[in-house]
């Protein structure tokens, strides 16, 4: 099997080139007690690149995910964002947490603040910014993700899909360098799907770089560079999208793909 | 009977000193016990471990050898003038404390997880987090059981008798000495006094609960 080669410089699958390397990872291990949940990982994701990460359930993609923002502290390895390391606790991981903006399957709204305070709250209270300021970049966030018009309900009140939305402006109101979406769609009633992957599709032609946890080939044909095949803990294939889901060169992908394909 | 209406002053003189006693050494208590139960989800585990012990100490240790230690041995290293008002206060607040982390505790483990997740995954620090996500969440769990910790407060005030504070039970202490015919009467007028504190304060808590129930 062909080791996946972490520095590529065209990524194949859609035209344009991503940059430099903004995330990388590097050697990465992790266990949770006997259980090496991720093996020897090594990853680049390059500035304006989109990643989709895909594998069975319990095949560390959460945990990946979770390392590169350090909600999940890793064993051995290094992982750098924009040739920063990941610092340990304190102001300057809070600082990196709001260079990277994560999105997750169970949206984790603030249940007891608006949809326009959840976004505004970041900017206010981790950036300094004044209220006014951050509440009219908040609104033109929810105009942008289509809810607007929910600015002041509580989250509660909301459906699934424009919960999401609301998440994916809140995670944009810190103007992130990297977005990571960790199934973002897994949770929703299948009617929601295609909103909020119609946002995070056009996130990702505005250039944003982003890591997506994700089944939907959909959007992986649509908008990624590039696939990440995962199974126990380990990056098993990279591709392509189109290659990945018409030729993948792995058994392993293969078994996986069939698996999802027929559901 | 009449014991209690001819001695109105005294008790109320011991009530006052009772009712202050609760009041500064529950402020005191809800302060301390609030950084505890921070302390105690702290990432930092020095911290955590410091919390778990403190809170471990006092919860299971009998309030009057905690005041025990704070009149006879503190003294011996130097610390505090013996007896009064505030090594009272010092006392029972140290030992409240330790309920007040406890409840905050549960309270904040009653939040989803998820909801400090995406805190800090917004760039909120642990402190802001706590603060401005967690603990506004947490106060519906919080206030019962809170309630019910400083109505305990109020009643171990009566300890503190024995260390030469005069509140309403060292007040009623002297009072049965002077009418040793009466000591039950002098008793249930004491026993009175207690209830007007901590009566409303159950009324308190069972309107709170109910208040929470519904906006679940
Ligand atoms: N906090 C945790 N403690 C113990 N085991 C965990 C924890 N989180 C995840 N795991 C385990 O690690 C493995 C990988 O989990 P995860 O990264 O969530 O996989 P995926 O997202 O691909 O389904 C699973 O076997 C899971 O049970
Ligand atoms: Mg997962």
């Amino acid at each position: 099997m062909a080791q996946p080669t972490s520095s590529v410089a065209t990524p194949p699958g859609r035209e344009d080139v991503p940059g430099e390397p903004l995330v990388v990872l590097s050697k990465v291990n992790k266990h949770f007690g006997a259980l090496h949940v991720l093996r020897d990982i090594d990853l680049t994701v390059h500035r304006g690149e989109v990643v989709v990460v895909i594998g069975p359930s319990g095949s560390g993609k959460s945990t990946l995910c979770r390392a590169i923002n350090r909600l999940e502290t890793i064993d051995s390895g290094t992982i750098t964002i924009d040739g920063a390391p990941l610092p340990a606790e304190g102001k300057a991981l809070a600082r990196l947490r709001a260079d990277v903006g994560m999105v997750f399957q169970s949206f984790n709204l603030f249940a007891h603040k608006t949809v326009l305070q959840n976004v505004t709250l970041g900017p206010i209270k981790a950036k300094g910014m004044k209220k006014a300021d951050a509440e009219a970049a908040a609104m033109r966030l929810l105009e942008r993700v289509g809810v607007a018009d929910q600015s002041g309900k509580l989250p509660a009140q909301l459906s699934g899909g424009q919960q999401q939305r609301v998440a994916i402006a809140r995670a944009l109101a810190m103007q992130p360098k990297v977005m990571l979406f960790d199934e973002p769609t897994s949770a929703l009633d299948p009617e929601m799907i295609n909103e909020v992957l119609d946002v995070m599709v056009s996130l990702a032609r505005e250039g944003m770089t982003m890591v997506v946890v994700t089944h939907e080939m959909g959007f992986a044909r649509k908008a990624a560079h590039r696939v990440v095949f995962m199974d126990g803990g380990q990056i098993v294939e990279e591709a392509g999208p189109e290659e990945f889901f018409t030729a993948p060169r792995s058994d392993r992908a293969k078994d996986f793909l069939s698996k999802i394909l027929t559901h | 009977m009449n014991v209690i209406f001819d001695n109105i002053p005294a008790y109320l003189t011991g009530f006052l000193m009772t009712l202050k006693l609760s009041l500064v050494s529950g402020i005191l208590a809800l302060i301390c016990g609030l950084f505890l139960a921070a302390f105690r989800v702290s990432p930092l585990t020095p911290l955590r471990a410091l919390a778990t012990t403190y809170v471990e100490l006092l919860r299971n240790t009998p309030l009057t050898i905690v005041f025990f230690f704070l009149v006879f041995v503190a003294p011996q290293f130097g610390i505090l003038a013996p007896l009064g008002f505030w090594t009272a206060v010092i006392a029972l607040s140290a030992y409240t404390a330790a309920f007040v982390c406890e409840a905050v505790r549960s309270g904040i483990n009653s939040v989803q997880f998820g909801q400090a997740e995406a805190a800090r995954a917004i760039g909120l620090t642990f402190g802001q987090s706590l603060s401005l996500v967690i603990l506004p969440q947490a106060v519906r769990t919080v206030i019962p059981p809170l309630i019910n910790v400083f109505i305990a407060l109020a009643k171990n005030t009566s300890v503190a008798a024995g260390f030469a504070t005069v509140e309403l039970m060292a007040s009623g202490r002297r009072l049965a000495t002077a009418n040793p015919a009466d000591t039950v009467w002098v008793l249930v007028g004491v026993a009175l006094f207690y209830l007007a504190i901590t009566i409303p304060a159950g009324i308190l808590a069972g309107v709170v609960e109910r208040k929470v129930a519904f906006a679940r």
